[in-house]
């Protein structure tokens, strides 16, 4: 049980103690805020979207939240809004009013996780031009087909000059250090190496997107929570002549902003993975933390023979992506060890893609998720290759028998064929509802001919 | 005729103030939830069931089991095989009690510690398994016209089989009722239902009451598609049952998880046939046997079934045809009704083998399509006159005219001569679907309408809103028919104590009834005010006009509607009145498989275009258009949503919505993380969409049709254009393609087509 203080539509609230675990959509809805819906519980349909005022350089932006992800006391010291706080002095926002004047609600269940969102994008501070209606990707309609809700946001001009415009030139609330028996947030990574070695079943929440669907689906429960968010050092991005450096509490939003000159396959990667309202709370360090087998990043990261900075009670050190996974949703973390930073070798090489195959185009799990990449010498033989895969086997894993026997040769069809074979001999992968062992199989070698055929 | 506006409660939706049952919640104090104890056997004999530990748990008040019931412990629609706690559990996760706890935390502790003990038994998980076990819940049914041995004798014959995948509703509010005893010792019920006076009928069943003693409520409902026909049933049983035992309000909510687990789904057919053509593409015979998947109980398969069988000529005349359907039982979920209701399998046949035979032809799929149209005089193979039929062919004209099909055609030939990894296909199919109830009873609403001395206007029907938009389309009825201003209409929830035994809200019948119920009501009302207002205004009563809220005559000053709804009070007018309605002409024989079932047909057509990419079967919806035939349109923006949103569930169904089954019976894609909804992704990049004009249906209200359901099987033109840009990777010969025609589907149907040749 633990109390929790944050502003909520401009009003300090302080929750009463409640279980560890509770969502804030539940207490949203236990305190008659019902315009929060839950579709899911799991971070799939947006009903439940609520803003969070996030820090955005020196300022601040609206970001729309699962709030049916976040457990209450990582709330402490946020500011929030919920659908409830827009249309005042009972006067619809732009947002309100265009997507009632388009016909963009039919049931309606589904239209307040759609207005949170739209209203996040048109209060946008970098935003130039039209809304992206991709924003509201994350947001699930039975009813509409989208269309009128994309028309909607396409009607939409800049922020009025009102009081939620104003408040974005001030900074987003600064999280200070907690710590109490179930929750613990501390301000430095050392403090939070401290806290895993005193309390080895404590757990680690980054955005808490893995983590709420876990407590939410899995009906896991901790007694121990801590929260990385109050570490700066977690956040930084940085990027010089050797090297790209990202923060392991970064949120994937972020990253893609601050990566503003990042190569094609980072868009590829960013803007296929989860759904916009996932990234604006899931890290990379969570992505590689829960060592799933079907985490789009690692595959990303093999391809580039990325490394992780990793801070424990002997210190620091670092260690190579490839080695990292050992094994079904392992990694080679020490007891108490975090990851803190990942860090991309430079120069890229000339030639590397991300593909994602789902069974939906996007705001869905891979089925095979592939990066590629391909260095070469003057005469373009290849001198480096990497073939990285997830959703073929237990983890995520490079083929190292087709990187080797590309190596030296040309980038042609015979070329792309011998790879091709190499690859049908190495992956085992399995049958499931996503996809079938065979389709798994046939589709990471016909990626490596999409690879060559559109370079 | 003015527009009705956009949706009533679209206010209420953007700000979050509309409420749903759910959201009642905290209006209940000292509110129990249930949970339920679930079988992990797709087929088992429950043997023992041991409640000691649960009820010793903290926070656990009670566990319901069939013991509690006062009445008959079934909810089972029409056969009553539905039992509340059964001794045999029949699908995987079955509910067979229930824990009442004082948070769900503790219910859902308590459920952990029942100790149930099972037998396993063989279950049967497919349709081939029922096949072969004889196991139907129903058949054979048959409709029979013709004689169909003239295929035997036909230039073009073949034997098909198609798979059809079933669909999960998701409608993004799970099912949920809120149970309580109310201050006079009755039943009251909130919930998010299609048919509150079946939930009504169940609740008085299972507690042994006269339906008198209970009341239900549904407010509005976030979204339902069929789903909460009759499957918001039991668990209205349960909360009321819970509330009857231990006085306290009850909520039952599923979560998306235990719902997919628990709710039926769309039927998933197996289709087997035999068919004959002649040379130039006309259907001569065709014999084919539909076996729908039931699940465990029958629900609602029979008139589904009827439906696939009545839809399987779409919109082409059958002149030798034998179909013979059956339900299958397994041990699944009980299939139930979902947009379209049987009508999407039935015509994905037809279409399937329309497409089959044109390309043995050598024919383009369309002119195989227009060849078989119904004509003017046509008859149906269950003996009803096609009305209208000229409006097939006028609506292809008018498409393929608007969304340039012929020169798209071409064009795309030309670019995928030049794409080797991508290709595109478009294609073109008609729709004509039969609206009215089968089961010809249901064909009747009621209405309530209470005008109070200030001119304002509660409308109460039997009818239920469930986002498509009746209660829009009832509160402009209910403004014109009085003459008054949609603002002084209030449309009130759905209650059995306002408008009793009430059809389900379906068949998308619910405006043609409850609008013309209204109606009714609404001209009763003015008939008896234009006497008042006569008096008043000193001129004749057919003199009288009622508009906007003024009640005028030639040359008299004009008086506010509230002043004549006064002066009706004071001269002792009765200000409320009844509506009702019944669908005339309209009857159908089972056993004969002869009638006419439909009051009249909706038509329509599509176009889609899509591209396709050989490396992965990703596929992408690049262009569609549709016409539909929605007669005077009541409200543009409602019916124009319809369509639109009805064609992408369609497309979900038809592409990337599957249901997995694993081999002991569990479904693996339960849950929004592993069955995926149309999303962004989905959206037609180009989306066109217009009504036919003049087009005017007599003999409904106000001149409309419905528009609820025909437009999900406008997506089939979607499939028939993957199919055709599959061909194009290979020769063009016949695509063998299941559905729904998912990545994984459509990378081996590109990998056979390429196998069997080389591009034509
Ligand atoms: C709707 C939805 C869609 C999704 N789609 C995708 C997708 O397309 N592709 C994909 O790959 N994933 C997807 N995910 C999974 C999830 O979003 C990602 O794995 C995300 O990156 C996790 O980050 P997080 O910060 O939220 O992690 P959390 O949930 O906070 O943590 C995840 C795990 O990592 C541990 N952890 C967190 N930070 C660290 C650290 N710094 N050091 C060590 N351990 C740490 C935690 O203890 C926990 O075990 C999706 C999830 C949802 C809910
Ligand atoms: S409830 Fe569906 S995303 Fe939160
Ligand atoms: S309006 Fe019903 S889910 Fe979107």
């Amino acid at each position: 049980m633990v109390a929790v203080q944050f502003l909520l539509n401009g009003r300090p609230v302080s929750a009463p103690p409640v279980p560890l675990q509770t969502t804030l959509l539940d207490y949203l809805r236990g305190e008659g805020l019902t315009g929060a819906k839950d579709g899911c519980a799991e971070g799939e349909c947006g009903a439940c979207t609520v803003l969070l005022v996030a820090p955005h350089d020196s300022s601040s932006a609206y970001r729309a939240v699962n709030s049916c992800l976040m457990f209450l006391p990582m709330l402490a010291g946020h500011e929030i809004h919920t659908v409830e706080d827009l249309a005042r002095d009972n006067k619809l926002c732009e947002v309100q009013q265009a997507m009632a004047a388009a016909g963009g609600s039919q049931c309606g269940y589904c239209t307040p996780g759609f207005v949170m969102n739209l209203f996040a994008e048109q209060y946008r501070p970098d935003r130039a031009g039209l809304c992206d209606p991709h924003q509201m990707g994350g947001n699930l309609c039975r009813c509409t087909g989208y269309r009128p809700i994309r028309d909607a946001a396409l009607s939409l001009g800049p922020a009025p000059a009102d009081a939620f415009q104003a408040r974005l030139s001030r900074p987003s609330p600064r999280l200070l250090a907690l710590r109490s028996a179930g929750f613990s947030r501390p301000e430095s990574v050392e403090e939070c190496v401290q806290i895993l070695v005193e309390d080895p079943a404590a757990k680690l929440v980054a955005g808490g997107t893995d983590v709420g669907v876990e407590s939410n689906q899995r009906g896991s429960r901790w007694a121990h929570l801590v929260s990385l968010e109050a570490i700066e050092e977690l956040r930084e991005f940085s990027e010089n002549d050797d090297r790209v450096l990202i923060g392991a509490g970064l949120p994937f939003t972020d990253i893609l902003r601050r990566w503003w000159n990042a190569p094609a396959a980072v868009a590829e990667w960013l803007l296929t993975f989860a759904s916009p309202t996932v990234r604006n709370r899931a890290t990379l360090g969570g992505n590689l933390g829960n060592a799933s087998p079907i985490g789009d990043s690692a595959p990303l990261l093999l391809a580039l023979d990325a490394s992780l900075h990793l801070a424990g009670p002997a210190g620091r050190r670092t260690i190579l992506l490839h080695e990292f996974f050992t094994g079904y949703r392992k990694t080679a973390l020490n007891p108490a060890e975090l990851i803190t930073a990942i860090e991309i070798p430079k120069p890229i090489p000339a030639l590397w893609r991300f593909f994602k195959v789902s069974k939906r185009r996007m705001d869905d799990i891979s089925t095979v998720a592939a990066s590629m990449a391909l260095s070469f010498d003057e005469q373009r033989r290849i001198t480096r290759a990497r073939f990285a895969f997830g959703g073929v086997a237990d983890r995520s894993l490079r083929v190292l028998s087709a990187e080797e026997i590309v190596i030296g040769q040309p980038w042609t069809k015979p070329t792309v064929e011998a790879a091709q074979s190499a690859i049908a001999g190495e992956l085992k992968p399995m049958s499931d509802h996503r996809g079938s062992a065979a389709y798994r199989l046939a589709v990471a070698q016909s990626l490596v001919e999409k690879f060559w055929h559109e370079g | 005729m003015r527009d009705s506006g956009p949706h009533e409660s679209a206010r209420g939706h953007v700000t979050g103030a509309a409420l749903y049952t759910d959201d009642l919640l905290g209006r209940f104090p000292r509110l129990l939830h249930a949970w339920p104890v679930c079988a992990p056997h797709a087929h088992a004999a429950l043997l023992r069931l041991d409640t000691d530990a649960a009820l010793a748990t903290p926070g656990v008040c009670t566990v319901l089991t069939g013991a509690d019931v006062p009445g008959e412990g079934n909810t089972g629609a029409n056969r009553h095989d539905e039992p509340m706690f059964p001794l045999e559990a029949m699908h995987h996760q079955q509910a067979v009690a229930w824990v009442l706890g004082e948070t769900l935390e503790a219910a859902q502790r308590g459920a952990a510690l029942v100790r149930a003990e099972y037998e396993e038994l063989p279950p049967i998980l497919t349709i081939e398994a029922a096949i072969a076990a004889d196991s139907y819940l129903s058949g054979p049914h048959r409709m029979v016209r013709g004689d169909v041995s003239a295929l035997e004798r036909s230039a073009l014959k073949f034997e098909g089989e198609l798979r059809i995948g079933g669909q999960e509703h998701f409608y993004l509010e799970t099912q949920c009722a809120i149970a309580w005893l109310d201050e006079t010792g009755g039943v009251s019920v909130q919930c998010s239902t299609q048919h509150p006076a079946e939930a009504q009928e169940i609740a008085a069943r299972v507690l042994n009451l006269p339906r008198s003693q209970v009341t239900v409520e549904c407010l509005r409902m976030g979204g339902a598609f069929g789903g909460k026909e009759v499957q918001s049933n039991p668990w209205v049983a349960v909360a009321a049952l819970g509330a009857w035992k231990t006085g306290r309000p009850v909520r039952v909510r599923l979560t998306r998880k235990l719902d997919m687990a628990l709710t039926g789904k769309r039927h998933p057919y197996l289709i087997r046939y035999a068919t004959g053509f002649a040379e130039d593409g006309r259907m001569e015979g065709l014999r084919a046997t539909l076996y729908s998947d039931g699940g465990w109980s029958l629900d609602l398969s029979e008139p589904i079934l009827w439906r696939s069988m009545f839809h399987c000529d779409n919109a082409y005349l059958l002149p030798n045809v034998e179909l013979t359907g059956y339900v299958c039982r397994t041990h699944k979920t009980s299939q139930t009704a979902f947009r379209g209701f049987g009508g999407p399998q039935g015509m994905l046949a037809i279409e399937e083998i329309l497409d089959q035979a044109a390309r043995r032809l050598g024919m383009r799929p369309e002119a195989i399509r227009e060849r078989n149209f119904y004509r003017e005089g046509n008859s149906t193979h269950y003996g009803q006159p096609v009305k209208d039929a000229s409006r097939i062919q006028r609506i292809w004209d008018e498409l393929k005219a608007s969304s340039s099909f012929e020169a798209r055609r071409e064009e795309i030939a030309r670019w995928n001569a030049d794409s080797p990894y991508r290709k595109r296909g478009i294609a073109m199919t008609p729709v004509k679907f039969g609206v009215s109830f089968t089961a010809t009873f249901f064909n009747q609403a009621g209405a309530l309408v209470l005008i109070f001395r200030d001119g304002s206007v509660q409308v109460n029907h039997g009818g239920t809103e469930m986002g498509q938009g009746l209660n829009t389309k009832v509160r402009r009825i209910a403004a014109e028919t009085l003459g008054v201003p949609l603002e002084a209409i209030r449309l009130m929830p759905t209650n059995t104590g306002k408008v009793p035994n009430t059809a389900p809200t379906a068949a998308s019948a619910g405006t043609d009834l409850n609008g013309a119920a209204v109606a009714n009501a609404c001209s009763e009302l003015r008939e008896r005010l234009r006497e008042v207002a006569a008096a008043l205004l000193d001129c004749a009563a057919v003199e009288v006009q009622f508009e906007q809220g003024r009640v005028s005559a030639p040359g008299k000053e004009p008086l506010p509607f509230g002043r004549v709804c006064e002066e009706a009070y004071r001269r002792r007018v009765s200000l409320s009145a009844e509506g009702y309605y019944r669908t005339p002409e309209i009857h159908y024989d089972p056993k004969t498989g002869r009638g006419r079932p439909f009051y009249y047909f909706a038509y329509g057509a599509a176009v889609s275009e899509v591209e396709l990419e050989s490396f992965t079967g990703d596929c992408r919806v690049r262009r569609v258009d549709l016409l539909e035939d929605v007669g005077d349109s009541l409200a543009e923006v409602i019916d124009r949503g319809q369509l639109e949103g009805g064609f992408v569930q369609g497309l979900g169904w038809l592409t990337i919505e599957e249901l997995l089954w694993d081999s002991h019976g569990r479904l693996a894609t339960a849950g929004a993380s592993t069955y995926k909804l149309p999303s962004w992704s989905e959206l037609p990049e180009v989306f066109k969409v217009s009504f036919l004009p003049r087009a005017t249906e007599p003999g409904v209200i106000f001149g409309s049709k419905a528009v609820g359901e025909p437009p999900l099987m406008l997506a089939i033109s979607a499939r028939e254009a993957i199919r055709e840009a599959i061909a194009a990777f290979g020769s063009g010969g016949p695509v063998h393609l299941d559905s729904p025609a998912t990545p994984e589907r459509i990378f081996f149907a590109i990998r056979a087509q390429q196998e069997q040749g080389g591009p034509a």
